[in-house]
């Protein structure tokens, strides 16, 4: 069986999703868990990309298409914010990962 | 750097790990399987947003779905931006280039190669959104990137721009998005029904604010603070170091 190039990234973009996913639980460096997120974030932008190119015709879906326009930037702002959170976290423990609650107190 | 922080430490393969990616690859699987029975040739929304093109006031039918048929989505979407940078600015100040490093020739040069031909690109991309892919989002993108060039190249050297008008320029996409879905109420539309005569220009305007704005978001996220010339700056979020 021939396998459909829309289904094809529709899954590498599962398949990133999963890489993301289990990087941002696996790992406690900050850093890591940041561009994990990013890597999930680029799986579902690749799937939804990949989605919209379905439609039968010349133009593939534009509202999927609109929503990774707008997702990438905000994406971005996230990243951004988590790296300013990261940051402080430094700043004020010393250290590059979340504090281990059940072990302070 | 603490033994526990060693990176070779934080990339062994536990016990912990083979449970985690044994979840993840169950989850993944499930999530493949439905990809695959999903139906190939479902259109989803093309048949719609192509029909309602005429009246969107553009012919990019990715601009009309931004801009128009989402755009309550979009406006939501500018106000997170300015969101992202309210909470950078709570939990930092801008030090990126406390200790300049010295100016580097290279840099300036390149410089004046390349940051002439990114603004017309801007200007360029955020025209043709109406009509091909582009927009404020693309042109913003790469406006900031020319000004991140230049911060890079500038190292702090001459004086950022006032906080205020950084702030004007932070908000004034939220601001102009909420006057134009606001304001074509007064004849009787809804909100953010805009009428089909003026949509295009309507956009167009949204799209300009937006593009100062999503830049200017972009820039201070890469300032990663509130900037030390900030009279509100005084009883800020300086991090306290060694306080706990």
């Amino acid at each position: 069986m021939k396998l459909d190039p829309v289904l094809l990234y529709a899954l590498a973009g599962v398949g990133l999703f999963a890489i993301g996913l289990y990087a941002l639980i696996a790992y406690q460096h900050l850093l890591r868990k940041i561009l994990a997120l990013n890597v999930m974030g680029s799986g579902v932008f690749l799937f939804l990309i990949a989605m919209a190119y379905r439609a039968p015709g010349p133009v593939p879906d534009p509202v999927p298409h609109a929503m990774v326009l707008t997702g990438i930037v905000v994406s971005v702002c996230a990243t951004g914010l988590a790296l300013a959170l990261a940051h402080r976290v430094h700043a004020e423990t010393r250290q590059m990962k979340l504090p281990d609650e059940s072990a302070d107190s | 750097m603490t033994p526990q922080q060693n990176p070779r430490d934080d990339t062994r393969f536990t016990a912990r790990r083979a449970l985690v990616l044994a979840f993840v690859l169950a989850g993944a699987s499930a999530l493949g399987w439905a990809v695959f029975s999903l139906p190939l040739d479902a259109s989803g929304l093309t048949g719609p947003a192509l029909e309602q093109l005429a009246k969107s006031g553009v012919t990019n039918p990715v601009t009309a779905a931004v801009l128009n048929y989402r755009g309550y989505d979009t406006l939501i979407e500018i106000g997170v931006l300015l969101l992202s940078v309210l909470g950078v600015w709570s939990v930092a100040k801008a030090d990126t280039f406390a200790n300049p490093p010295p100016a580097s020739p290279v840099l300036w040069s390149f410089l004046r190669l390349v940051l002439p031909v990114m603004l017309l690109i801007v200007g360029y991309l955020l025209w043709i959104g109406s009509f091909a892919p582009g927009g404020a989002f693309q042109a913003g993108a790469i406006l900031a990137g020319a000004i991140v060039l230049w911060l890079l190249a500038d190292a702090g050297r001459t004086p950022l721009p006032r906080a205020w008008m950084l702030r004007v320029a932070l908000a004034l996409g939220l601001v102009v998005f909420i006057a134009v879905a606001v304001g074509v109420m007064l004849p009787g539309g809804k909100l953010l029904e805009y009428p089909p005569a003026h949509a295009g220009s309507l956009i167009l305007l949204i799209e300009s604010a937006a593009l100062v704005s999503i830049a200017a978001t972009l820039a201070a996220l890469f300032l990663g603070g509130r900037l030390a010339n900030d009279s509100d700056a005084t009883n800020s979020a300086k991090p306290q170091k060694g306080a706990r």
